[in-house]
């Protein structure tokens, strides 16, 4: 730990690096960042909202995707981008000492740029449908912290294990895809039958998404035995994952 | 407080070898990993299970050895030595398999130019990306930017992305942040080797003056055996993994170069598999014997045949004299000749090529042949094909030691004359 912190300037560098090469030499430039959720939700409400007739808990359909992609996307962005990150920058890891950690870690701190994009459309989005802001709102950085040591922790495991074990970046992305549809995004955690929703809210995705649900649109199903077991979720993916992560990264040099 | 910056004690460090993916990718994947398992556990129980398809090499094994404070030791040896991985476990980037490395002190270390450079990004950001992957801060990388710059001469293209550099400028940035570096211990690997003559001068004298700064330790990996000679006093010479000599620079230099030399005089070649290939090569002195060691004053012959497989208009056959500090002393080449030798036509060509007497200083020296197309094609090219010594030097010389009498001997003729007179003409 100390040792990160020892390194925080490079983490900083690392972090204004990532944010810099990921939209250059695109003609929209951090446009993307906005484009790509708001096509991603409109389509998502018309197959979900308008086709499949999913309830919402009485929000508009589409304020209530969008609230639950905000949150989605930074977790899997990040998750996905992490955890490739090591093999990206290989070249570093073979030739530099540095605490490995700080790779993955960087791109944890470069995503919130999207999630603030996402936010701030989300306050656009809460303007047109006339929700009222509250107090509620306030809880945002809390429940952002708790996404990012969930997103942390799985990101250092499947980092950890990419750089054996190429496999990972092809099974990512289908892997969040199936993680998205296993938590409450498209649909309200009100949907899943009473008897599963303890086992349900074992995902840590879960107690952040339906969190959001709750800062922004004030109705939600959490409650507070979701949010502890989200809170003691999260937190064993963190560390779990940062002590394999610290077991293995000796010998990421000779096998990356 | 002990004067020790780095010791290593009992050093091995080894790496298995897959035959198993010869041929198919390095690296391995679940699926590899859980096929294989079921084979594995069984080898495993069968008792003469011989695990043939995996093998073990030693990269270093047993190395110990000490570095004092502020000195400067220098690492040879041929490829494949265990010089960078050894390099790399001082600097943690490895671990060693058994033994340890204590090192005391702030590490910094030059394993490659420009590590982290992104060509996406501008000169100005690479500097900060590259000086903290390097262990800056950014206050340091801040203070020191200014030089940093004015050392690569890049100033006007600070703002532009390194892709649009020439290699030339990306090179020079990245040895600039990497020579502002200011570790109590310095590791540094090949980096010297970059950029054109000029500036390999001004690397040069930048590492003299990070030598020459107070309490600077390092520990200095090169080819470039007259850099070693010029900046370290004290060398480790490795082979095979193994430390085979360790003490002051110019023994442990000569040990080197003088391994290359238990050659003998004459050497028949393998084919090289294309259209021109040496077959023979042999040094005979003044009676035609084949011999390695000459006297000063007699001239050495150099023989060789090489064989065309087509007409090759254009074809010469050259070599590269050096001497033990690995500096080439000439070169010369069969279109040097006269009257003109041709070596163009098909077929098999012997040729004998005579250095002169009272030319090379005394020492040992070696020869590279090679055959080509100057700066069209190589064909062949046999790096020190042969060795030989110069033994005595001309006249009854005494004063300073031959390796500071310059490349040659310059054959100048004294006299003595009864009286000087400078005549000066108005």
């Amino acid at each position: 730990m100390g040792e990160l912190w020892r390194y925080r300037d490079l983490l900083w560098i690392l972090v204004n690096r990532d944010i810099k090469l990921l939209y250059k030499q695109t003609a929209l430039g951090f446009g993307w960042v906005a484009l790509q959720p708001l096509i991603g939700a409109n389509i998502l409400a018309l197959i979900f909202g308008r086709f499949a007739k999913l309830p919402s808990d009485g929000a508009p359909y589409l304020l209530f995707v969008f609230c639950g992609l905000t949150a989605w996307t930074y977790f899997s962005n990040s998750m996905q981008r992490a955890s490739n990150s090591l093999i990206r920058n290989s070249q570093l890891v073979s030739k530099v000492y540095f605490p490995r950690m700080l790779i993955p870690l960087a791109t944890m701190f470069a995503v919130l740029v999207d999630f603030a994009v996402m936010i701030v459309m989300l306050f656009i989005f809460m303007g047109f449908y006339r929700v009222p802001a509250t107090l509620r709102l306030l809880a945002i950085p809390g429940f952002l912290l708790l996404m990012m040591l969930a997103a942390t922790g799985v990101a250092l495991w499947f980092s950890a294990v990419s750089v054996k074990y190429r496999d990972t970046s092809y099974a990512l992305p289908f892997f969040a895809q199936i993680w998205m549809y296993a938590s409450p995004v498209v649909y309200p955690t009100s949907m899943v039958p009473a008897q599963w929703q303890s086992l349900f809210a074992l995902n840590p995705a879960v107690g952040f998404v339906e969190g959001f649900r709750w800062a922004v649109l004030g109705h939600s199903a959490l409650n507070l035995n979701i949010l502890l077991l989200t809170i003691a979720m999260s937190l064993f993916l963190l560390f779990s994952g940062a002590f394999f992560f610290r077991r293995v990264e000796r010998g990421f040099a000779d096998i990356i | 407080m002990s004067d020790i910056a780095i010791s290593v004690e009992q050093l091995s460090k080894s790496f298995k070898i897959d035959h198993e993916s010869i041929g198919r990718r390095a690296y391995r994947t679940l699926h590899d990993d859980l096929i294989g398992l079921p084979k594995r556990l069984l080898s495993r129980l069968s008792r003469n299970g011989r695990r043939s398809t995996s093998e073990i090499f030693w990269a270093l094994k047993n190395i110990s050895f000490d570095v004092k404070q502020g000195e400067v030791v220098g690492i040879i040896g041929r490829n494949g030595a265990g010089k960078s991985t050894l390099l790399k476990i001082l600097n943690r980037i490895t671990e060693p398999t058994s033994g340890g490395a204590d090192v005391y002190g702030r590490v910094g270390a030059l394993l490659e130019v420009g590590t982290g450079f992104h060509p996406e990004l501008t000169g100005r950001e690479n500097v900060f990306l590259n000086g903290a992957i390097l262990g800056m801060s950014r206050a340091e990388i801040r203070k020191k930017f200014d030089e940093i710059v004015a050392f690569a001469e890049i100033e006007q293209f600070l703002d532009t992305p390194v892709k649009r550099y020439s290699s030339g400028m990306y090179v020079r940035l990245a040895f600039a942040v990497a020579a502002h570096l200011d570790p109590e211990i310095l590791l540094v690997d090949e980096v010297l080797a970059v950029g054109d003559a000029e500036f390999q001068k001004k690397c040069l004298g930048k590492m003299d003056d990070v030598v020459t700064k107070e309490g600077r330790t390092i520990m200095f990996v090169s080819h470039n055996i007259d850099a070693i000679c010029h900046l370290c006093s004290r060398c480790i010479l490795l082979r095979h993994g193994e430390i085979e000599l360790s003490g002051n620079t110019a023994e442990v230099v000569a040990a080197y170069l003088g391994a290359g030399q238990q050659q003998p005089p004459v050497v028949y070649f393998k084919a090289a598999g294309s259209e021109a290939s040496f077959q023979v090569a042999g040094l005979h002195g003044p009676e035609g014997e084949p011999s390695t060691s000459f006297s000063a004053n007699a001239p050495v012959l150099m023989k060789c045949s090489f064989t065309l497989q087509r007409s090759i208009p254009g074809l010469q056959v050259s070599f590269s004299v050096f001497n033990f500090k690995g500096e080439e002393v000439f070169y010369s080449t069969n279109s040097m000749a006269e009257p003109a030798i041709s070596v163009e036509s098909a077929g098999t060509h012997h040729v004998s090529a005579m250095i002169p007497a009272r030319l090379l200083l005394p020492g040992r020296y070696f020869i590279n042949l090679a055959l080509h197309i100057p700066n069209v094609h190589l064909y062949d090219r046999r790096d020190q094909a042969l060795g030989f010594q110069i033994v005595g030097m001309p006249g009854g010389y005494q004063g300073f030691p031959t390796e500071e009498l310059g490349q040659v001997y310059a054959d100048v003729k004294w006299e003595k004359t009864a009286e000087t007179r400078t005549q000066v003409s108005q």
